[in-house]
């Protein structure tokens, strides 16, 4: 059997009401059974005394003239009630004139006198009585009665508490089978609404309320519990639901986003096979016929010289001019082209050293200029030695063709610090520019001067701004007309 | 003297202006009466493997040094240069790529087939003509072939 305190509460009220109930009928039956039976000794004990003084008093004569017969017959009296045991009558020297049975045994009547009174004996009611006469004593009267009465009384009496306890009993468990279910309805309702709840998940089911005691306060308060729960979950729900969605959405924002970058990426590869075609063939077919119009102008100039005048031979050689200057333009859209494409090696440039091979370039090349240089030592970068030196040729070559027209020029290469960002700067006092313009210099084939002023195809700086940009940096320029130009770039 | 002798500078050119042009630079410096000129690379390996009736070959007279260009009909310059370089009889004659394509994947190719210099076409007329002319006189007087 289950310990008592895992019994379903029905059970648990059931018990408790019957054993109260049992308690408080075995007591009061004990009770009555008990004042039964004292009530009932009282009764037969005082029954036998007025007996026995009745004998007593029927008996003087006899024992007076110690008349053994007639003691005899007066106590012989005595079959006439079933529960007398034993008498004798005792004279005055406390020997026995007479008994009733006649022939009764030594373990019935007692040898000599006893005290006078009654009591309860060896399950018998003995009473020893003074037979008297005018004041004198003249014996004693012995008795001894069977106590089946009492017995009798006393089984009666507790079969009848036997029976009312019974009826008791099944009266009370019937009312509390019935009654408990007042206390424990609402409990056994509250746990079922509680095991719903927690097996289903089921936060709209409801508590019924029984009443208004404590246990419909308690009802009540579970049921705005599970209201609150309730809301909550709808709204958490609510949120996992729109979460849901959201990562749907983003997913499939995702998705696009990197099919669009697949997509890009693809058409990137084509235009740039394209490119390298274009490329290709520029530098094929563009080329020849130029060298065609080039080469039978010179011919022209050559060979027919004569019957040409000033005016012929200037026009021709603005043939000439114009052909190499397109030469020139194809030339440097191969590089911007050819710096899109190539790839990138990484690894530490010393700037510096770059720097300086370049001026030393220049100055090879145009050795009756004089320019003055200060470059920075020590200057490193990370990127691709090839594609930087382009971007700082293109960087200085700018500085010295700028400052062509002045008397001084001088031309820095240095690092300063930008915003907390190193930047490199190539510093010149050249010619300078409008900053009105400022945003032009990089696109392809933007000049801010003439080609009369200076000669120029206006890719250069649109391949360092390429360059610069694929190496993740920034390119920026100041200036002003005639005060110089200053070029800024991160890496 | 024998004609097939002549056969100094073969040139490989289908471009008629550059063929001129070229003719005119090697005139200047006299070495043009000993050019054989192929219009496209189909010709150039006939030239030198084909049954064709192309005398030169049969004779044995080999060119002292041959001007590619790349970009050919039928067969393109590339193809040209490696039969050539990929052939016992015509391995040691110097290959001269002479062509528009500055691009350096046509260069890489060409020195890695066996072309012993690549010359990108100058658009000036001048330095076209120089680097004609010096390249002739290069292979044909300066060079010391093997045999
Ligand atoms: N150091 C400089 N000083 C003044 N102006 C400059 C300088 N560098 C570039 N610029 C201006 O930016 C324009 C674009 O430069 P760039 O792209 O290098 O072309 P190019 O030098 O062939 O003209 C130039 O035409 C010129 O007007
Ligand atoms: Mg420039």
């Amino acid at each position: 059997m289950s310990p008592l305190r895992d019994w379903p509460i029905k059970r648990k009220l059931t018990a408790i009401l019957l054993l109260i109930s049992g308690l408080v009928l075995v007591l009061t039956s004990a009770a009555f059974v008990t004042y039964q039976v004292v009530t009932f000794r009282g009764t037969i004990q005082s029954h036998l005394a007025t007996r026995s003084r009745i004998l007593a008093a029927n008996s003087t004569a006899a024992l007076a003239f110690a008349n053994e017969a007639d003691a005899t017959e007066i106590l012989a009296a005595l079959k006439y009630d079933p529960h007398m045991v034993a008498a004798a009558l005792y004279n005055q020297d406390g020997r026995v004139l007479a008994t009733y049975p006649v022939a009764a045994t030594a373990d019935l009547i007692p040898a000599a006198p006893q005290p006078d009174g009654y009591r309860f004996q060896g399950g018998r009611l003995v009473g020893s009585t003074p037979v008297a006469q005018g004041g004198k004593r003249l014996g004693t009267l012995y008795i001894a009665s069977d106590t089946k009465d009492v017995s009798d009384a006393l089984r009666l009496s507790g079969v009848i508490a036997i029976v009312v306890l019974a009826i008791a009993m099944l009266a009370a468990y019937a009312l509390a089978a019935a009654l408990q279910g007042r206390i424990s309805a609402p409990i056994l309702a509250l746990a079922e609404t509680a095991t719903a709840v927690s097996t289903r998940q089921d936060y709209s089911v409801r508590a019924p309320k029984l009443g208004e005691d404590e246990l419909g306060t308690l009802t009540d308060a579970f049921n705005q519990m599970l209201v609150r729960i309730e809301d909550q979950d709808r709204e958490l729900r609510r949120y996992a639901t729109e979460l849901e969605q959201r990562v749907a959405e983003r997913t499939q924002e995702l998705q696009e986003r990197h099919e669009a970058v697949r997509r890009n990426a693809a058409e990137l590869l084509a235009a740039n096979q394209e490119l390298d075609a274009f490329a290709y063939s520029v530098s094929h077919d563009l080329r020849a016929p130029l060298r065609s119009i080039d080469g039978f102008s010179h011919v022209l100039l050559e060979d027919y010289a004569a019957q040409l005048d000033q005016a012929g031979r200037d026009s021709l050689q603005r043939v000439r001019a114009a052909s190499q200057r397109m030469a020139t333009l194809i030339d440097d859209l191969l590089k911007l082209a050819r710096v899109t494409r190539a790839e990138m090696r990484t690894e530490v440039v010393d700037l510096s050293g770059m720097a300086r091979d370049i001026v030393a370039e220049l100055q090879r090349a145009t050795p009756e200029r004089h320019v003055e240089f200060a470059i920075a030592p020590g200057l490193e970068a990370r990127g691709d030695p090839r594609l930087l030196r382009v971007a700082l040729d293109n960087l200085l070559r700018n500085g010295w063709k700028y400052t062509a027209k002045q008397p001084r020029p001088q031309i820095e290469f240095a690092s300063t610090n930008v915003n907390g960002e190193r930047a490199f700067v190539v510093r010149d006092n050249g010619a300078g520019f409008d900053m009105k313009y400022a945003d032009k210099l990089f696109g392809v084939f933007q000049r801010l001067h003439s080609a009369a002023e200076f000669e120029g195809t206006g890719v250069g700086l649109a391949t360092v701004r390429r360059i610069i940009t694929r190496h993740g940096g920034r390119i920026w320029a100041e200036g002003a007309v005639d005060r110089g130009a200053t070029f800024y770039f991160t890496l | 003297m024998d004609p097939t002798h002549e056969v100094e500078i073969l040139l490989v050119e289908d471009n008629p202006t550059d063929i001129e042009l070229t003719l005119r630079a090697l005139t200047s410096r006299h070495l043009a009466n000993q050019l054989f000129v192929c219009r496209d690379g189909a010709e150039a390996i006939d030239f030198f493997f084909g049954n064709a009736p192309n005398a030169l070959r049969d004779i044995g007279v080999t060119p002292r040094v041959i001007l590619l260009d790349l970009n050919l009909p039928k067969v393109d310059g590339l193809e040209v240069l490696r039969r050539l370089k990929g052939d016992e009889r015509t391995r040691t004659i110097p290959v001269v790529v002479l062509t528009s394509s500055a691009e350096q994947p046509d260069i890489a190719a060409a020195y890695r087939l066996g072309a012993n210099s690549y010359i990108v076409k100058p658009v000036d007329f001048e330095a076209f003509s120089r680097a004609v002319s010096d390249l002739g006189l290069y292979w044909l007087l300066v060079n010391r072939p093997p045999h």
